[in-house]
């Protein structure tokens, strides 16, 4: 192979250049990027980055995810600024959206996905949070004094955003459609649990109500549009609209009053790209269990993948599905899976929660260690809560592990499940 | 220095923080004590809380992992050093000597900081 074209240089196109120049690939490497930025992490967004807190992630130079010493030494070609637009009918050539192509003998497919939006035309004060841009726009429009806050989606994106913006000293309300947050990856008992800390936080949270639509008013009449600092931050689409968003409707009639709207309902894989190659997508890019498309010279790994059925969007399996995927792409053919256990956290109001494990619908929830009761530290002190430990079974055996708190003990019960899994595909 | 805990209160295997600031974590591996920062230099986690092996930790949150010995890491996602600590034993008691910042910068700490034994 002499060629091989990762296209998305993110967390997951990354770690794949790195695993080729792990796994001895010395041949012409190509990383294609649609943002301008080099690679950076996107967790610290939607905490650190907006409120300025943590350990400096505020600075920039801080989500970089890689220094110059180890790009210099990846020795790849990066395009960034530069959108895959379409992939040949043999998988070898990509076509960038100013008419360049790229060939190569092998692809690395991880363009992520997108932050899903709202219909309707844009207003401003209305933001996703997905990338650096948006969250720089969105922290320049927090810190241009109090702002009313509504916050569409109680997922992590969602809750996350809304304690940054309660901590920033905003009025802050969350409307989530379920009848409780996280219900689909946390169970009924856990979601309820971990719901309270909005509470806790000083967020309302409205659940089970959806959003109707958005108001918006003529920009002089627009909410904060009286500052100019605000103006500033708003995209140039919206400007060019010259509407703000004034409320939020929700679909019982209520009118929520609102400054800034943040839209957290999810995200979309970037597949549209790939509309006429051989490759099969649905939810995502389908591939076996070791991220290997139809095409065995084509891999997809992060965000845009859907291995062996499953597709993700944790970070740990962006970092953990380069290997196997690079390994077969080096071997031509599927030689090692990448089914590593599902983790994923998230830090909110001051407390830290962690997930592991496969939990499925009637799985019973035990409290192991601490209580429900002891959430909640003071967020402003640094201090956290003494928290609690819980884990999911089925049929006596463990299946999942939750944590709010409780690094020391769900590391352990995590470590016993990927052991446990490691032993399963290995056959034992 | 500052005093830790007594010998006997921190078991092979075991870790304890020091909520100074920086925060530091102090350890005992298989006998052996060290200390370095407790906040991973990846993101905002305490390493005291981590996963003990040999003289490895590894970082609760994304599992990076350093070398007690040298604050090195010893894979990603940590790509910086943690600074290490001096750690003495007296009258049965632990006590950590903190790095001063200015010999303690980049290069994974003081290098040469005696360990202490807990044998």
């Amino acid at each position: 192979m002499r060629t091989v074209i990762v296209v998305g240089a993110s967390l997951a196109g990354l770690y794949a250049a790195r695993e080729l120049r792990a796994q001895g690939f010395d041949g012409r490497l190509v990383v294609i990027g649609a943002e301008p930025h080099a690679p950076y992490d996107r967790p610290p967004l939607s905490k650190g980055f907006l409120t300025g807190s943590g350990s400096g992630t505020a600075d920039e130079s801080h989500i970089a995810l890689a220094d110059a010493e180890e790009t210099a030494e990846l020795a790849a070609e990066w395009l960034l600024g530069a959108r895959a637009r379409s992939l040949d009918v043999r998988g070898r050539t990509v076509v960038l959206d100013d008419g360049r192509t790229v060939a190569g003998d092998g692809l690395v497919i991880a363009t992520g996905a997108s932050a899903r939006r709202l219909p309707g035309p844009p207003l401003a004060g209305v933001h996703t949070l997905r990338t650096l841009d948006d969250a720089r726009a969105l922290r320049a429009e927090l810190t241009c004094g109090p702002r009313r806050v509504v916050v569409i989606g109680g997922g992590f994106i969602g809750a996350e955003t809304a304690s940054s913006c309660v901590a920033l000293g905003h009025d802050v309300t969350v409307v989530e459609a379920a009848p409780l947050p996280l219900v689909a990856q946390l169970g009924p008992e856990m979601a309820s649990v971990c719901a309270g800390l909005h509470a806790r936080g000083g967020v309302r949270l409205l659940t089970g109500v959806g959003v109707a639509g958005l108001r918006g008013a003529e920009g002089a009449e627009g909410a904060g549009a009286s500052d100019p600092g605000a103006a500033g931050a708003r995209t140039s689409e919206a400007v060019r609209a010259g509407r703000s968003v004034t409320a939020v409707e929700l679909t019982d009639g209520r009118l929520l009053p609102a400054d800034v709207v943040v839209v957290g309902i999810g995200a979309t894989p970037n597949t549209a790209w790939l509309a006429g190659s051989p490759l099969a997508v649905d939810d995502g890019v389908l591939c076996d269990d070791g991220c290997v498309t139809a095409l065995p010279q084509v891999v997809a790994v992060g965000d845009v993948a859907r291995v062996g059925g499953v597709r993700a969007e944790h970070w740990t399996s962006a970092t953990e599905q380069p290997r196997a995927a690079v390994r077969n792409l080096l071997a031509g053919h599927t030689v090692d899976t990448a089914h590593a256990l599902p983790y994923f956290w998230s830090d909110q109001y001051g407390s830290r929660i962690q997930f592991a494990g496969r939990r499925s619908d009637g799985d019973s929830v035990r409290i192991v260690e601490g209580s429900p009761d002891g959430l909640g530290g003071d967020p402003s002190a640094g201090v956290r809560g003494e928290g609690f430990l819980a884990v999911y079974e089925r049929a006596g055996r463990t299946t999942a592990v939750l944590a709010v708190d409780r690094a020391r003990p769900f590391m352990k019960v995590r470590r016993g499940l990927a052991a446990e899994r490691a032993a399963e595909l290995a056959g034992v | 220095m500052i005093p830790v805990c007594r010998l006997e209160d921190l078991p092979a295997g075991d870790s304890v923080r020091l909520d100074i600031t920086p925060p530091v974590a102090v350890f005992n591996a298989d006998g052996e004590l060290y200390a370095i920062d407790d906040t991973c230099s990846h993101q905002d986690a305490s390493l005291s809380e981590g996963w003990l092996e040999g003289c490895l930790i590894e970082c609760p949150l994304h599992a990076a992992s350093f070398d007690l010995r040298t604050g090195k890491p010893a894979c990603l996602p940590a790509r910086r050093p943690v600074r290490t600590h001096q750690v003495y034993v007296e009258d049965g008691v632990i006590h950590v000597l903190v790095a001063s910042d200015a010999g303690a910068t980049g290069d994974g700490g003081t290098g040469a900081a005696e360990k202490g034994s807990a044998a």
